[in-house]
């Protein structure tokens, strides 16, 4: 009888843990808004962090691009040529790169690459005491750590998944056209004619910016309310990879549900 | 790190970033050719459009000169309305004629124009009233299949 009570409690206990931090988040997220002004007043803040979280994610977000991008066009072509219709690898590899693998894959890497270096960051700022620091020194922390940072992420997101997502089509077209020898202009035309920008491209691109808010709100809250130990702030990285990819994962359902209805 | 050398990398950042926009916009989708083009409405009453879909190509001769922007059912007639848009820079004669192909053997479905000889242009917003329906292979079998073994039946009834 006590293990049951004991058990549910540890449940309830747990469930109103979590409601009560997806409030301090809601709460971190609108203070950290208010205070975004000075990300934009001070550029030389906001140019440092899209450095970090974008030029340094910038080799393996191309590298991994060129290679599902190979990927795909080699399954493609397996695939399509059983049906006679291997032209079609244009729209195939464009369309999966464009409208999911790019934004989702991106985002994916770009949690556990700059996501996770943010909240190391920022969980060993306070870790180290130096946020207490600052506020005691009148400097708001949320205005000179916290927002720059979102703001990077947020901005450098868009950019990163179109990047992936034009070495993506790089990689296929360089295994269709180049190795295996599908004719060069059905690959583009085909592409060109079935992908629209509006329906495909920019909804990939919200996606990819919702992504980025996501992920930078989660890196930087984690961080924020790491435990300031050794073992707290190793933990808060860990929460922030697993919990930007399940919402990555999550949103990328949600918005692909209201866009690609019907089509 | 210097500052000007990081300045300079978010500056490549930002450029190839935007390149990569420009490539996904002007190479891999259709934004130069369809999205600015002015376009009119005209449309067409199909018995059966078959796999057609909406922004699927509209073709005369061969060549792209709108899309499919709409089907819809109408519960009158029990025909299919297909609402095309086309470009503005082409115009055909009231007595076009047109059809649901298919591209290829098991290619996706067009609606084909074959321009007729009237002096007069459909306006915008106007119907084409000469329509064919798309072939739907399964009538086009069993069609073939009747008529064989009607002839099998003649034969039989000769001998």
């Amino acid at each position: 009888m006590r293990l049951i009570e004991r058990f549910f409690s540890v449940i309830g206990a747990n469930t109103i843990d979590r409601v009560w931090r997806l409030g301090f988040a809601a709460r971190f997220f609108l203070a950290m808004l208010s205070h975004s002004g000075e990300t934009f007043r001070r550029p030389r803040l906001l140019l440092r962090e899209l450095y970090a979280s974008g030029v340094l994610s910038l080799i393996i977000i191309l590298v991994s691009g060129l290679f599902v991008g190979l990927v795909l066009g080699l399954q493609g072509y397996d695939t399509l040529q059983r049906y006679g219709s291997s032209e079609a690898l244009g729209i195939l590899v464009a369309l999966s790169l464009v409208r999911e693998l790019g934004p989702v894959v991106a985002a994916l890497l770009f949690a556990s690459r700059a996501g996770s270096s943010m909240t190391a960051e920022v969980g060993l700022m306070k870790a180290t005491e130096q946020l207490t620091a600052m506020d005691m020194m009148a400097v708001n922390p949320l205005a000179r750590i916290m927002a720059p940072r979102f703001w990077g992420g947020v901005l450098s997101m868009p950019l990163l998944a179109a990047l992936f997502t034009a070495a993506g089509i790089f990689g296929g077209w360089l295994i269709g056209v180049i190795f295996i020898g599908v004719d060069e202009g059905a690959f583009w035309a085909q592409m060109q004619a079935n992908v629209s920008f509006r329906d495909d491209v920019f909804n990939g691109i919200i996606k990819s910016a919702v992504f980025g808010v996501a992920v930078s709100l989660i890196a930087v809250f984690e961080g924020f309310d790491a435990v300031p130990t050794a073992e707290g702030v190793s933990r808060a990285i860990t929460r922030t990879v697993v919990t930007s990819a399940l919402a990555i994962l999550a949103l990328d359902f949600v918005l692909t549900s209201f866009m690609f209805r019907g089509l | 790190m210097n500052r000007r050398v990081m300045d300079l990398w978010v500056g490549v950042f930002v450029v190839i970033g935007f390149a990569a926009v420009l490539f996904l916009a002007l190479k891999v989708s259709n934004f130069s050719a369809s999205s600015f083009a002015t376009t009119y409405e005209i449309t067409a009453k199909f018995d059966n459009i078959g796999g057609l879909k909406a922004r699927g190509p509209v073709k005369s001769a061969g060549v792209v000169v709108g899309r499919v922007a709409e089907i819809r059912f109408d519960p009158q007639t029990y025909e299919a309305n297909v609402v095309l848009k086309i470009d503005s820079q082409y115009q055909f004669p009231n007595d076009t004629f047109a059809s649901i192909l298919t591209s290829g053997l098991l290619g996706e479905q067009y609606i084909g124009l074959d321009a007729g000889g009237d002096e007069r242009m459909i306006p915008a917003g106007g119907t084409i009233a000469k329509t064919q329906s798309a072939i739907v292979l399964e009538k086009l079998i069993s069609q073939f299949l009747f008529n064989k073994a009607s002839e099998g039946k003649k034969d039989a009834g000769a001998q």
